[in-house]
């Protein structure tokens, strides 16, 4: 039944009826809002973190395996200066926001190498130490510098045990599209937080991947059926400094 | 009568209506010409975007761009919500300029025109790229 109510209605006794009977039908529209035949607005919210955005159903994480990474090779490290716009250099004042590091064990003499960088804790204490909530942690476990809040005060850069964070000295140009960087500001691995939202893979693992070592495997952790899944489930995997407790994404094997 | 002196009153009204007049003849043809406003930089020369239609009236875009970007950086950077309309890496890849490839490079460029006639800083191309995907990438391949 339809109402106009810049007209009279001829028939007052018919409003009240016709309003409940809408109000039933705006009801039954509330309860289960069917979009497409068997799509309700529900199920979407449980769908792909692309579209609606970063969900804490998942969890970032990375799995290394030292026992594959190579000594000297650094094409994880040249991919992430590629992806992210960054100089390359290694001086105290450069960003690196991945490195290579060769470490010894003094008894016997056998080196390993592993790429270390933001471990994107699930208690980040960067994130504990900001005074503006500019270092946050995403939904999904990715550990950020929001850059048009943050101070530069160098607090998180202190506070993180696997100095992964770097500060940006110097005022840059050209950055990338897809990641502003600027004088002033913190900054670390990201996780190639805009990849992983197109549904690809950080740059790094990419680059690992191609050049065959296949070292790095990235994916959800919080997903039973996922490969990072199962072989943390299966191999006794380290966190690198796991007396904090601060349960790293980035996991090794073979340290 | 001492020879050196103030301006009589009868002299003071003469130069002030030569001055008047002087004023008046060198504004009326300024005003007729519409073009000179924008031309000795009085009014924000707009550079033509690249393509199509804004995402709003440019009448309301003009108002609300930067309430829209700065709602909108906080979905996508905190939120990983990336649909967005209202992107600035959008707006880069229409309005950058056909010559300079940028929206701030020179004075002319479209952000810069109107926040230098506004005189309003503009701070997101400390950190945010001013140049379409494309071009940046071009120039970093060359040597």
């Amino acid at each position: 039944m339809k109402h106009d109510h810049t007209t009279p209605q001829p028939d007052p006794v018919a409003t009240p009826s016709s309003r409940r009977g809408f109000l039933g039908v705006a009801a039954v529209g509330m309860a289960g809002i069917l979009l497409a035949p068997g799509v309700r607005l529900f199920e979407i919210a449980q769908a792909a973190p692309a579209v609606g955005g970063a969900s804490s159903k998942v969890r970032w994480g990375m799995l290394i395996d030292s026992s594959k990474c190579a000594s000297g090779c650094t094409d994880c490290v040249k991919a992430c200066n590629t992806e992210n716009g960054l100089s390359g250099g290694t001086l105290p004042t450069d960003s690196q926001w991945i490195r290579k590091l060769e470490i010894k064990d003094t008894h016997t003499g056998a080196t390993q190498s592993l790429p270390m960088m933001c471990q994107h804790c699930a208690e980040p204490p960067c994130v504990d130490v900001c005074p503006t909530g500019a270092s946050f942690k995403r939904a999904d476990g990715i550990v950020l510098v929001d850059k048009h809040i943050c101070i530069g005060c160098r607090y998180c850069i202190m506070a993180c045990p696997y100095k992964a964070r770097s500060f940006v000295h110097e005022p840059l140009t050209q950055q990338k599209p897809d990641v502003p960087r600027g004088m002033g500001t913190a900054e670390a691995c990201t996780l190639c937080v805009h990849r992983v939202d197109r549904g690809e893979q950080p740059a790094c693992v990419s680059a690992c991947a191609d050049a065959g070592h296949g070292a790095i495997i990235f994916g959800n952790l919080n997903d039973p059926e996922s490969e990072i899944s199962k072989r943390v489930a299966s191999y006794p995997s380290r966190q690198i400094r796991e007396n904090l407790n601060l349960n790293t994404g980035v996991r090794y094997l073979g340290i | 009568m001492p020879r050196c002196g103030v301006l009589s009153v009868g002299g003071l009204m003469r130069l002030l209506a030569l001055v008047v007049g002087l004023l008046l003849g060198a504004s009326l043809p300024a005003a007729a010409q519409s073009t000179a406003g924008v031309s000795q930089g009085l009014q924000p020369m707009i550079e033509k975007a690249r393509g199509g239609e804004c995402v709003e009236e440019p009448a309301f875009m003009r108002r609300n761009h930067m309430k829209l970007l700065m709602h909108q950086r906080d979905d996508t950077l905190r939120g990983g919500i990336r649909t967005g309309k209202y992107s600035l890496k959008a707006c880069i890849a229409c309005h950058a300029s056909q010559t300079s490839q940028s929206v701030n490079a020179e004075p002319g460029n479209f952000c810069q025109s109107c926040h230098n006639y506004v005189a309003v800083k503009i701070d997101c191309f400390q950190c945010h790229a001013n140049q379409p995907a494309g071009i940046v990438a071009q120039q970093q391949v060359k040597p």
